[in-house]
């Protein structure tokens, strides 16, 4: 297996700081706007992004997290049911724009079924789609970010992993590339 | 672990503590999904189940109807008393004519003992017991087992007394064994005619007098006196009965500590509990039935995981 660091921790510091001046740019002061992160993954991405954005602006920034797994269209097609995660939404989002956060982007199936999710809680005025890393022609469905921290060109045999300082002692995303010969 | 060990559920005897424990987890989940402004998910919209209630029942079968619709899954409902059982069909030629209608899973309420696994064995779809006779209610002691854990964080170590009619109950018998299993200590309190001969056994312990049970416990599950399966006396009278047996606000407030009051209903007030005593704040009786509603929804959704895909 060869590994490949495509952001090392300084340009994922650098990234994160720009989504979050992108945001600011289409959403001002936050003040109709909320994150939500989808299970389990994309909430790391949001309590960074909150972090960053709270600096920046002075104030709270609501964020939530949703989990996917009652509404993902593979029930049945795997192995064993997954186990659900926690879905925190303890605010209102009917009306709000909200900006859905992964931490990478590949097929959209994903996407697809937060956004069946999402709409159980409400009519939301407006949906983004943020992602961290973008695998770029990979996709299942017709579904693309607003916000795109780094777009990669990957094989399906390969795997991008985001790693975090909080869990796993370095921010980094690494590109795993299986050996030829496996 | 992801999986249930189990293909069906018909007693909690086969579940293991992982099994029970999943469970609770997966509910945790249904429960906030139940609270939400849509309260239904779309992931069994491609099974069908069969709700077979050959025995009378509004809480269970409502509950079970709900879970199912929550999960998006079609419902049928048969009732015995509107149905050709009454004309002299089998329950196997019964359920084999309702399957062909492609029905994936049967949630089945049946007065014999043991129905549910009879039918687990000779059916080609997943089978959840609501109640077989007098044997195993395993929803039920679910249900009853999560709300402890969410009013007392655990269930392990607890005490736990069941009073009442123990040898009629398939309540008992169900948590019971889902208590034990999750390492708490149980016992059985009621009239020596109504607690069954040698349940001592099963590792519980039994008492006759209804203080000394309640000062032992943390946890008192109140059960109803199932008169319509008792074909002789075995007490004087239900006032008698209610005089020993019944839990009222005097009782429970000399208790040196606060414990909590559960009943899987229905409630004969006045009789095993008095109505203070039911509405009061030790009393979680509606908690549980909400809570039914999300271990029904996470029971049907593990088993559903492993119907196979045609």
């Amino acid at each position: 297996m060869e590994k490949q660091v495509i952001l090392n921790s300084r340009h994922f510091e650098l990234t994160i700081k720009r989504l979050c001046h992108q945001l600011i740019e289409s959403h001002n002061d936050f003040s109709e706007s909320v994150l939500i992160g989808l299970q389990p993954r994309g909430v790391n991405v949001v309590s960074r992004l909150k972090k960053e954005l709270e600096q920046v602006l002075g104030h709270e920034v609501i964020c939530g997290n949703l989990d996917i797994t009652f509404y993902r269209d593979d029930f049945r097609r795997r192995e064993k049911p997954l186990i659900p995660s926690a879905t925190n939404i303890d605010f209102v989002i009917e009306g709000k724009k909200v900006i859905l956060v992964d931490d990478v982007l590949y097929t959209g199936r994903t996407i697809r079924s937060g956004l069946d999710a999402l709409l159980a809680f409400g009519r939301p005025q407006k949906v983004e789609l943020l992602t961290l890393i973008d695998r770029r022609f990979r996709r299942d469905l017709p579904i693309q970010a607003d916000y795109v921290g780094k777009s990669v060109d990957t094989l399906i045999s390969e795997r991008v992993l985001v790693e975090w300082n909080e869990i796993d002692g370095e921010d980094k995303v690494v590109l795993y590339t299986p050996d030829t010969n496996e | 672990m992801n999986n249930l060990s189990v293909e069906h559920l018909t007693g909690i005897k086969d579940l293991t503590r992982e099994d029970i424990e999943l469970i609770f987890k997966t509910a945790d989940s249904f429960k906030e999904v139940i609270n939400r402004p849509i309260k239904k998910v779309p992931s069994l919209r491609d099974i069908t189940i069969a709700n077979l209630f050959f025995e009378n029942s509004t809480r269970t079968r409502l509950s079970f109807e709900l879970a199912e619709k929550r999960l998006s899954a079609d419902v049928v409902n048969f009732s015995a008393a509107s149905s050709s059982v009454k004309k002299g069909e089998t329950l196997i030629d019964t359920v084999n004519n309702i399957l062909s209608m492609k029905v994936d899973m049967v949630v089945m309420r049946h007065p014999n003992p043991g129905a549910a696994k009879f039918l687990s064995e000779r059916i080609n779809a997943k089978v959840v017991n609501a109640g077989d006779g007098t044997h195993e209610h395993p929803t039920q002691a679910l249900l009853d087992a999560y709300s402890i854990r969410e009013r007392l964080g655990s269930v392990e170590g607890k005490k736990v007394v069941i009073v009442g009619d123990i040898l009629h109950s398939r309540v008992a018998l169900s948590n019971i064994y889902c208590l034990q299993k999750l390492g708490a200590e149980v016992m059985v309190c009621g009239p020596s005619t109504l607690i069954p001969k040698y349940i001592e056994e099963l590792g519980v312990k039994v008492e006759n007098n209804l203080i000394r049970a309640l000062e032992w416990c943390d946890v008192a599950n109140m059960l109803r006196i199932q008169l319509e399966r008792q074909d002789i006396k075995y007490f004087p009278s239900l006032r008698e009965y209610s005089m020993q047996f019944g839990l009222n606000k005097e009782i429970l407030d000399s208790l040196p500590k606060e414990i909590i009051v559960m009943h899987p209903g229905p409630i004969n007030r006045g009789v095993e509990i008095t109505s203070d005593v039911a509405d009061s704040k030790q009393s979680i009786i509606l908690q549980q039935v909400e809570n039914g509603v999300a271990v029904r929804m996470a029971v049907i959704y593990l088993l559903a995981a492993k119907i196979e895909r045609q």
